[in-house]
Parts: C-alpha cells; structure tokens; sequence
C-alpha cells in the first residue's frame, strides 16, 4: 500500500497496468488497493498540480490567519466548517502557535481576496482578527518545484 | 613534432573506440533524451552532505594517512563484516582510494608483469583491459552468454587459463548486462581456481543494487577465496556518491601493502571531505540504500516490461541499473541501432560492442532516470521499431 501511495504520489496518471508492473503485482491488486484506499478515505482525490502563476487568467492565493474564540461544545468545529463551506476557501488547517485556522483562498485579483477576508470571513460570529498574506510567488507546491525544472546536470553519456 | 614519438607507446596502441563517434554525436545533440548515464540520478543523502560540509567547517583539510581515515577503514571492515561475514584488517587490508577506479588500476599495475594474463569476462565495463595493456599485460577476454544468464561459468573459466594467468576480474553485479553470480555459481568458480595462483579482482562496486531474492555475495566469501581475492568497492553507486570519488580495496595484508605503495606515490590520500562523508555514509546510510534500491527496481521492472512489450528480448537483470535488450530482431548491428534510433528519436542509448566485441546484437540501457523520463524514452524506441518494421 504504502509502495502504491507513493507512486500514485509521484503521478496520479500512472495506469494501472504501470503500477502493476513497478510493484510486482497485477493489475487486479492494484486496483483492489486503489479502491481500499479510497474507501477508507486515505485517497481523496485527483487532481493536476497546478501553477496558478503561469495559468490565465491568472490566479491568486492567500494564506489568511484567523484568531478566533472557540465555542463551547464545539471547539473550533463549527467555525471551521463555516469557513470551509465557502467555494473561494481551497483549504482550511487548524494550527498550534500564534493563531487558529489557517485558510488559503484564491481569486482572481488581490481586490477580490480582499473583499472576501472583508465581506465574508472578518463578519462571522467568532472571528477576532484576521491577517491575510498574498502568495507572490511558487517555488514548491505539493513537493513539485514550480520555478523552473531542475537541470540534469549529468553527461548525456557515461559508460 | 611528432609527440607520438613520445607519447608511451603502450598508450598510443590503445585506439580510441569506433563507438567515440556515436558518443559526440549524442553529446551534442540538443533535446536528446538520453539512456546513457551510468551514474545514479539521486543526490547524495543530505546527512552525508552534512557530513562532508562539517568536516570542512571543522578544518579537517589535510591529507590523511595514506591508506585512509583509521575511522573509515574501520567502518569499511564492519560493513563487509555485515555483509559478507568475513573479516578484514583496518590496519593492514583495506586501502581507501580515489572511486572503485582507482582501486581497479592499483590492483592490476599492482600484480601484473610484462606477458601475464589477465581473464576479463565479458561484456563488461570498459578500463579493464586498457589497464591490463599499459602495465604489459595481455587481457584475455571470456565471453559470456546471455543463455547462461551471462554469468562465468566453470567451464568457460577453466579453458581459459593458461600457465600465464595471473588475475580474473570478476565483473559483478554486472555493468552493462544486470547480470549476478550467485553463490552456487562463485562456489563452482573457486573450485576451479582452488590450487592455482590466480588472484580474483572482485568488482564490487553495484553489490548493494541486487534485486533477486537473495543479497549479493562476495566471491571472498567462499571457502578460501579470501586469501585469493582483492575485493574492489566503493561509495560511487550505493549513497550516489560518484562525485566524491571514493573507493576501497580489500586484500590480503601483503597484496594491500604494494596497492598502498603505488598510491602512495601516485595520489598520495584520498580527498578528505569525502572520507568523512563516507565514515556518515556507512554508520547512518543503509535506509538511504534500501529506499534508493527499491525505487531502481520499480523502474527496472518498467523498462524490462518496456521492451518485452515492444517484443525485444530483454534479459532480466538482477543487478546493477542497467537493462541489455537484444536488438538481433531488428536485423540492425548495435551501431546502426543506436545511431538510427538516436537520429530519428533522439534517444541516446549504448551499443553491446562498448562493453566487448561480444556484446554485438545488444544494447545497454539505463535506468538511472526517473519513470517519466524512461516512459517517454520507452514510447520514442517504440515509435522507432514501428517504422523499422514497418519498411
């Protein structure tokens, strides 16, 4: 399993009959694995790796801190999850350290995120504060390097 | 000026290879995607590069004894220890040298005289011949066969030595076919060499990148082979380590005095920086190894899968990071083969013949890339047979 993750890791676009063949196993392993691992939630999802700064239009992120009060019963439950609801917020963690959640939302423009902390996220019940950083540029992103490909640096042909 | 006239002869009479050709013409191709690298594509593990960093932050830039760092040899001696089971003098049977390249050239120039035979399996890595030819002696190549699974057998052994034998070089984990002995197979090769002279030159440098069921074994590890056997290894494959240009030989107490003294007056110590990284590499690398390890089987099982499914025949390889696809069905020599494949796809992969006259009808192929990359390069060689067959 954990051979598997790591593979579909590297590339979600292996087929299964590539993976079968790296692992040493058939094709019909692979995909039992590949559906265990989603039923039990460990796989979530596909999705391409993008970078948002070559992309157009061009997209923004913003890593928004939010302090707020906890609720009791709830802990940071409820919040958390009225700040995930909105479709602008791509991911939503809760930290230790100087603030609470952190929340990473994209727009098209620094107006649009700011109208956002603004408007939506600032007004809600249990919020005190709010600090929002602009991502300016990508250099890594989910452990793919976003600037330029790393060079080979090899001789094309060594005996 | 005619430097030639100067030039040592031994030397001039070593012709470049025909194949020097195909190799620029590789070299300068632009957006070539190339299966030709015979070096790993990972980095040095950052705790060795720590290693090495700190040893020069801490002003360790000297020479060290002509042998080694003590604490190195002693690592080296607890490392084959573990492995092989077998046991080496820091002291007096283990030098560090400049890659496994160096220890190659001392341990040829080192035992051979003018008309002494040196055995070279073949196909295999290419300086050991030309060693053998400018220290005057006469290298006798054995060729191997892809149906014995490339491996020296007894027999073919056997026919070759002659009363002029001094050393066979034992090429394994094999660079370029994958190939491995194993120990059944070591045990045959001692018994013929038991109650000769023969010294073994054990080339050891692929030993951790075996990928069949059991680990690789040393043939110093046999039954009385130890005595007989110069174990050559080095940091170069297993921690990707091949800049740092760090080997060892071990030998019997006697054989590594005279290596130590021909280093001596030629190197004089390895580098430093690099023995310290290889004391980290020893005491804190063997996750590195495995993970690396596993990472190159996965890839060798999607080429050999590769070409099988292209319909080469493709000997499966055990060791090394090489596969050896056979090319005969295409009716093209390993030249022509890889010289057309590198004009019309630019793939860049190596002709058999590199390796030894036998290894026509072959090409070696490396996986020292990642899955990307060889898929990519995997589909180009397809497209290129389909327009062979094609014709």
């Amino acid at each position: 399993m954990k051979a598997l993750l790591k593979l579909l890791n590297e590339n979600a676009r292996y087929t299964n009959a590539q993976l079968a063949v790296m692992l040493g196993i058939t094709e019909d392993e692979v995909q039992q694995q590949i559906k265990d691992l989603e039923n039990s939630g460990v796989i979530k999802g596909y999705r391409p790796v993008i970078n948002w700064d070559n992309a157009r239009p061009a997209h923004l992120t913003a890593l928004i801190e939010l302090k707020v009060s906890p609720k009791k019963n709830f802990g940071f439950d409820e919040i958390a999850q009225k700040v995930m609801a909105f479709e602008e917020v791509e991911s939503v963690y809760l930290m230790s350290g100087g603030y609470d959640l952190a929340v990473f939302v994209t727009g098209q423009s620094f107006q649009d995120i700011a109208m956002f902390v603004a408007k939506r996220l600032a007004p809600l019940e249990s919020v005190l504060s709010t600090a929002t950083h602009f991502i300016l540029s990508r250099y890594k992103q989910s452990g793919v390097i976003m600037h330029e490909e790393p060079q080979d640096d090899r001789r094309s042909i060594l005996i | 000026m005619d430097y030639n006239k100067l030039i040592n002869k031994s030397l001039l009479d070593i012709k470049p290879s025909g194949i020097r050709r195909f190799f620029d013409i590789a070299a300068e191709m632009k957006e070539v995607i190339s299966l030709g690298i015979g070096e790993p594509d990972f980095f040095t593990p950052w705790h060795i590069r720590d290693a090495g960093i700190r040893s020069l932050e801490t002003g360790h830039t000297h020479y060290t004894a002509n042998s080694g760092l003590q604490e190195l040899r002693e690592e080296i001696s607890k490392y084959i220890y573990s492995r092989q089971g077998i046991t080496y003098d820091p002291r007096s049977e283990i030098l560090v040298t400049v890659g496994g390249s160096e220890a190659l050239d001392l341990a040829i120039r080192s035992l051979v005289n003018c008309g002494d035979e040196v055995l070279i399996p073949e196909p295999a890595f290419v300086c050991y011949d030309p060693i053998t030819t400018i220290a005057g002696g006469i290298p006798v190549k054995i060729e191997t066969k892809v149906e014995n699974n490339f491996r020296l057998t007894a027999r073919e052994l056997k026919e070759a030595i002659t009363d002029k034998t001094k050393l066979l070089v034992l090429p394994y984990p094999n660079n370029p076919t994958g190939a491995v002995m194993r120990r059944r197979d070591l045990e045959e090769i001692a018994e013929v060499l038991r109650g000769t002279d023969i010294i073994v030159l054990s080339d050891e440098i692929y030993g951790e990148l075996t990928y069949g069921d059991t680990p690789h074994v040393s043939i110093a590890s046999i039954e009385g082979m130890q005595e007989k056997t110069i174990v050559v290894n080095g940091f170069s494959k297993a921690y990707a380590m091949t800049g740092w240009r760090l080997g060892y030989i071990c030998a019997p107490a006697p054989l590594t005095k005279a290596m130590t003294k021909l280093h001596q007056y030629a190197i004089m110590s390895s580098p430093t920086v690099s023995q310290y990284a290889a004391v980290e590499a020893l005491k804190n690398g063997d996750e590195d190894i495995e993970s690396m390890r596993q990472e190159y089987d996965r890839r060798r099982r999607l080429v050999v899968d590769g070409f099988r499914s292209i319909e080469l025949d493709c000997f499966e390889p055990e060791g090394a990071f090489y596969v050896f696809p056979c090319i005969r069905s295409t009716g093209l020599s390993s030249e022509d083969f890889c010289e057309q494949l590198l004009h019309s796809q630019h793939v860049a992969v190596i002709p058999g013949t590199a390796f030894g006259e036998c290894g026509q009808g072959f090409v070696r192929v490396s996986y020292c890339y990642s899955a990307k990359h060889l898929l990519e390069a995997l589909d180009r060689i397809e497209r290129f047979l389909k327009s062979l067959r094609g014709r």
